[in-house]
């Protein structure tokens, strides 16, 4: 996969992929074996070695950033589940994919919190979803569903009270699609259905007691406590789901001593709407519009990686035809413009969280008007873009952004589409990035709030799988469009923003930087539309099927997004012909991951700062609770 | 927004016309949904991806406070108006119950978006409200995956159209002025699954003639045992990190009890833990000093 | 010095106040008037800011891609063979490609034989979960099914209003040409024919049944060339639509489909047969 050969005196920090696997092997001969499932990737490691193994996975091969870590039932497909790890180095390249596989009934497997803590997380989602426990992990509880709840929802045999069928499309739709409401069907005429040894006088509530439960867990408090030789108590403030600070309904519970944060645990799940489980029901198609509803601040880049992930898989099949260059060059400009609409947004309510209330948020979300606009020219919907396909997009550049009356007091505007874009990306978004910078960067409040506030160093930066801005502001060069690229990225010319200062306003000023790179790449990719004008979006000249049977095997697709690094794992579990649904699909959500370090970073600041430093990670909930 | 004469003139008493400008008769129903439908304060209250439309909406592109829908107040005390702009999952409905009863009457609650009308696209999730008014009741519903911002402000303006057809004298209009304070709407609990306590009666029911029948409703776990052994075993890290009195943790709660006896209890726990670690330290002080 | 990063700020605050009125000046009142050039003006890139939309009074028309809830075409009352005819053939596509799952169609089917009928008995939409994806307009194959542009939908009453039926979804095939010009002619393109594609393949036929010795198939209708120009699209339409003859007495459209689907499954089985004669 690399393309140097690792020549024996060669470090194995940089020995390729293979030599790598090799070294484990010779290293751990009866722990490991290659997996050779049809269209698979990696190892599969003994469960029992998996922490040893994992250690050696980091420090000797050099593959330090756990970027994705997920289960996957597979039943009636061997009868087992598997945790799936996708390991990068930092230094750039592909992933050493190495998987741990136990039993459906009694599924336990070892905790990699003590080599990567950005695990932590992920496991506890393992655990809520499909029950594996993990031993050793410090925390394990229900991080999406609350504590209580009867089952573990993704298993494959785990059905909801709505459930209808496995598949779609549902027969009850066509041919003989008499409508009904599911609520009609269910006899409590809602989305719920209880446990058949349901006992309500013993029924309890315990999904705030264990919240409440593990606060304080591994935290000095005494040492926070004695610092000013006060005794003062320990207080515990509650934040969210519903405050204006916290970015949607993500819940902070604060243990406080006076105003200094002794601790900080994230409570999530308000917004877990089941995207995984509804997206293993969907077809390979379905799921595109609801990508879009992942990160909705920039629905282009949740489709860019999505498309990738599937394309990757289809290109194991036969008849597949790759993307043209203006397909691709439309995808990168969709993606680099919500990209701007992503950081000004993060900017503006970042602002609003260290007290500059609304302001600059009007000021910047103004510019973002304008780009909603487009994409709602170009792919029909301001947010939910829908727009990529696989192989294609939903359509090429109207000639002009042209309205038609409809309802009363209608007023129509026509545009020429490139002259819209062209004033857009030469003047007004930079306009708009000056006028930023002009308010904030020099701005003494803003110094004073955010200079040394929130400090992730480098070294935790990456063993907490922190990514994107996060990842950047504390001094690590990585940026997926130049460690393993995709698209046209590689023939675009610009730089990684990094600042190495790892605080609030490092993350600021990557974000700012990331801005000017961004209208760098678009001013780039104008004249390649230019150029290819005419030419068609679609490699054989005509849209893609309705429904694609994909071929069978696993696939990693990752995208820089702009709140970091978002990939989709998907598993096609067909057989010759490939499947239509996915058999597993998983999102590596930057915004869910990036909280990892939430706490870590709150840690001895004061309350006023913690909304601050949450807004400076920049969640957003759809994708944290997905 | 102006007073509008003519509107409120619009009664059945006649009004010479030299003094319209000058005198209103009107019926205390109108003037009273007039101050009503003009300073609707919307509560700052977005759950997913609705509530960057409705952002959009409050700002200075499409600005709902030309329509009286002033500012959006963080605290329910200070809302009018509760625009429900999202998802709504079953974890999230308990606080949105908890925050519709802080709200002081008059209120009113705007669904906004597939999801929040009805369950959405994600209708079919476990974790999924199948709409709003399953648990409240709604005034306007918003179609719209999302509504653009002039679909909300369409709706916002239906919403004014229905203050103005309501009349004091209807207890259904305004059920808020009858007698006797306003009973709340009863908070769901987070059991096995969200269990809505005015149902409590039905499940009841339902779980009796479980033993004749198999339940409705039910679910069916093929590894059950399995499973609750599992997190039976999982709970003790937890366990052993805060050995004290576990076992008060899981209080059991008779048959209606409210949810909120456990938190008193976890409250004490608390309290009990803060002695025990100011007793630590006091002895360490002690130690401390005895040292220097 | 300390503060003049605030400053600097500050000044920009003015400079925004400041400029909205030297803009106010600079345009008069010409920038409230409701003309389209002011408005594209206000609207657009070449302003500074962005400027409200009073909303009631004026709203921002739609972009021609704009999608919300879905609606069903039919044909216009004064179509002279089809009037008020379904352009769907419930063929299920646009029910198997929306991703919440939220058209349910019953096919139509002959009272008499009860073989289906390319029509849909009825058609529900359900607008509580519909997405507005898009996906239905897309993926139709005869062009039957568009998104509409009408966002204007909030309703007191979701038990009522919220599943579209057939009836509510129905709009001319003239409405969807006047909100959408551009797209109609693309799809008229693709399709070879203003007309909806059966009722193109009717009129072919019953030229071709009119000239019935002749072996040669009959000169193909303008309209359904494939490259039409724009000027002569007024022309290509006035002429499908007079070719679209009214079909042969007692031929129901779909008894000569029943006739050649009979000799395709006379052919596979023959085919069949043969292969099997090789093998054995």
């Amino acid at each position: 996969m690399d393309s140097f050969a690792a020549a024996p005196e060669m470090p194995l920090e940089f020995a390729s992929i293979d030599d790598a696997i090799e070294h484990l092997k010779s290293s751990h001969p009866y722990a490991i074996k290659l997996d050779e499932r049809d269209g698979y990737d990696g190892i599969i490691v003994d469960a029992d070695q998996l922490l040893n193994i994992a250690r050696v996975i980091r420090d000797d091969l050099g593959f330090d950033y756990l970027s994705s870590a997920t289960a996957v039932d597979y039943l009636g497909e061997g009868d087992h589940m598997e945790m799936v790890y996708h390991a990068y180095r930092t230094s750039g390249g592909g992933a050493l994919v190495f998987k741990a596989q136990t039993d459906r009934e009694n599924p336990t497997i070892p905790s990699l919190t003590s080599v990567w803590r950005g695990a932590d997380f992920q496991e506890r989602e393992a655990w809520d979803l499909y029950g594996i426990r993990f031993s050793g992990h410090p925390n394990l509880k229900r991080i999406l569903m609350w504590e209580g709840f009867h089952g573990h929802p993704m298993r494959k045999d785990w059905r909801e009270a709505y459930y209808e069928e496995d598949q779609k499309p549902f027969d009850s739709r066509w041919p003989g699609g008499h409508v009904h409401r599911s609520e009609e069907k269910n006899v409590f005429g809602k989305n719920v259905s209880y446990p058949q040894d349901i006992d309500l006088n013993r029924l309890m509530d315990s999904s705030e007691s264990a919240v409440y439960e593990s606060l304080g867990l591994g935290v000095d408090i005494e040492r926070v406590m004695d610092k000013d030789g006060f005794e003062t108590n320990e207080l515990v403030v509650n934040m969210g789901p519903h405050h204006p600070s916290t970015h949607g309904v993500f819940r902070m519970v604060l243990t406080v001593d006076g105003e200094t944060v002794t601790s900080l645990e994230p409570v999530m799940g308000y917004l877990h709407r089941n995207h995984e489980k509804i997206g293993e029901r969907n077809t390979y198609l379905h799921n595109i519009p609801f990508t879009d509803r992942l990160d909705y601040i920039s629905s282009m880049g949740n489709n860019h990686g999505y498309v990738l992930a599937v394309e990757q898989l289809m290109s194991l099949g036969r008849r597949y035809n790759p993307p043209t260059y203006r397909c691709e060059a439309l995808r990168v400009m969709m993606v680099e413009l919500s990209r701007i609409v992503n950081h000004l947004w993060a900017i503006g309510f970042w602002l609003n969280d260290i007290g500059a209330f609304f302001t600059p948020v009007l000021y910047f979300i103004q510019e973002r008007e304008r780009i909603l606009d487009f994409f709602e020219a170009v792919a029909g919907s301001r947010m939910m873009c829908n727009y990529m396909r696989f192989g294609g997009l939903f359509g090429d550049l109207p000639e002009r952004i042209k309205s038609v009356t409809n309802l009363t007091n209608d007023r129509v505007r026509d545009y020429n589409t490139m002259q819209f874009l062209t004033e857009m990306i030469n003047e007004r978004i930079p306009r708009t990035i000056d006028e930023l910078e002009l308010l904030l960067t020099q701005n003494e409040i803003v110094l004073e709030r955010s200079v040394d506030v929130g400090v992730l160093s480098a070294d935790d930066a990456i063993n907490f799988s922190a990514a994107g801005p996060l990842l950047r502001g504390s001094g690590v060069a990585y940026d997926i469009r130049r460690a393993e690229p995709y698209s046209i990225y590689p023939e675009l010319d610009f730089d990684i923003a990094v600042e190495d200062e790892g605080d609030m306003y490092a993350r600021y000023r990557v974000r700012v930087q990331e801005l000017r790179e961004s209208v760098r790449i678009l001013r780039q990719i104008l004249p390649r539309l230019e150029a290819t004008r005419g030419e068609s979006i679609w490699a054989d000249g005509k849209p893609g099927a309705y429904a694609p049977r994909v071929p069978h095997g696993e696939a990693y697709g990752r995208v820089e997004n702009g709140k970091g690094e978002l990939g989709y794992y998907i598993v096609s579990a067909g057989g010759r012909g490939g499947s239509a649904n996915p058999w597993r699909y998983h999102v590596r959500a930057p915004s869910f991951i990036n909280l990892t370090p939430l706490g870590h970073m709150s840690k001895g600041h004061k309350v006023a700062d913690v909304v601050g430093i949450l807004g400076s990670i920049d969640i957003v909930l759809g994708e944290t609770d997905r | 927004m102006e007073l509008n004469l003519q509107e409120l003139n619009a009664t059945e008493f006649p009004v010479p016309v030299e003094l319209e400008d000058n005198i209103a008769i009107t019926s205390l129903s109108q003037l009273y949904n007039w101050g009503r439908r003009n300073s609707m304060w919307p509560m700052l209250f977005g759950l997913a991806c609705c509530a960057i439309e409705m952002i959009a909406t409050a700002s200075s592109r499409f600005d709902f406070s030309r329509f009286g829908f002033e500012v959006m107040r963080a605290t329910p005390r200070q809302a009018d108006l509760m625009i429900v702009s999202g998802t709504v999952t079953k974890k999230m409905v308990v606080p949105i119950v908890r925050l519709y009863n802080q709200m002081p009457e008059p209120k009113y609650v705007l669904a906004m978006g597939a999801c929040a009308s009805g369950g959405g696209p994600f209708k079919e999730g476990y974790n999924v409200v199948s709409g709003m008014d399953k648990y409240l009741p709604v005034d306007v519903y918003v179609p719209g995956c999302p509504p653009t911002p002039q679909a909300l402000l369409y709706g916002m303006i239906a919403l004014q159209r229905k203050i103005d057809g309501q009349s004091i004298a209807n207890g259904d209009d305004v059920p808020w002025y009858g007698v006797g304070p306003a009973e709340p709407t009863p908070v769901p609990v987070l059991g096995p699954d969200i269990i809505d306590p005015r149902q409590m009666d039905m499940i009841r029911r339902q779980a009796e003639s479980a033993a004749d029948a198999p339940l409705l409703g039910s679910r069916e776990l093929p590894a059950l045992t399995q499973m609750v052994a599992a997190k039976v075993e999982t709970a003790a890290p937890v366990a052993e990190a805060a050995p004290a009195d576990v076992d008060a943790l899981n209080v059991v709660l008779p048959a209606g009890a409210a949810p909120w006896a456990e938190a008193e209890d976890i409250r004490e726990k608390r309290r009990l833990r803060a002695l025990a670690r100011k007793a630590l330290r006091a002895s360490r002080r002690a130690a401390q000093a005895e040292g220097e | 010095m300390y503060g003049t990063g605030l400053a600097k700020g500050l000044m920009l605050t003015l400079r925004h106040f400041v400029e909205s009125y030297i803009d106010d000046l600079r345009y008069g009142f010409r920038k409230y008037h409701h003309s389209t050039d002011n408005f594209g003006i206000r609207q657009g890139t070449q302003t500074k800011g962005v400027i409200t939309v009073q909303y009631p009074d004026e709203k921002v028309a739609v972009p021609e891609r704009f999608r919300f809830v879905p609606i069903l075409i039919v044909e216009d009352d004064d179509h002279p063979t089809r009037a008020g005819k379904d352009w769907c053939t419930s063929c299920g596509i646009c029910a198997k490609v929306c991703p919440p799952q939220c058209i349910w169609i019953v096919r139509g089917s002959d009272p008499v034989t009860g073989r289906p009928v390319p029509d849909p008995e009825a058609f529900f939409i359900d607008i509580d979960i519909c997405m507005n994806c898009g996906y239905c307009a897309e993926y139709c194959p005869f062009d039957a099914i568009k998104m509409d542009h009408d966002y204007e939908l909030a309703s007191y009453d979701r038990t009522t209003h919220h599943i579209h039926d057939k009836e509510r979804l129905s709009k001319p095939n003239s409405y969807w040409r006047s909100i959408a010009p551009t797209r109609a002619y693309e799809e008229m393109l693709v399709r070879g024919t203003w007309e909806h594609k059966d009722a193109a393949k009717e009129a072919r036929r019953g030229q071709s049944s009119s000239s019935a010795p002749s072996p040669q198939p009959a000169a193909q209708p303008a309209a359904s060339t494939p490259r039409t120009t724009p000027a002569a699209e007024s022309a290509a339409d006035a002429s499908a639509s007079a070719t679209a003859a009214p079909p042969a007495e007692g031929a129901t459209p779909w008894s000569e489909d029943d006739a050649k689907r009979e000799e395709r499954r006379r052919k596979a089985l023959e085919r069949k047969a043969r292969r099997a004669a090789k093998q054995g």
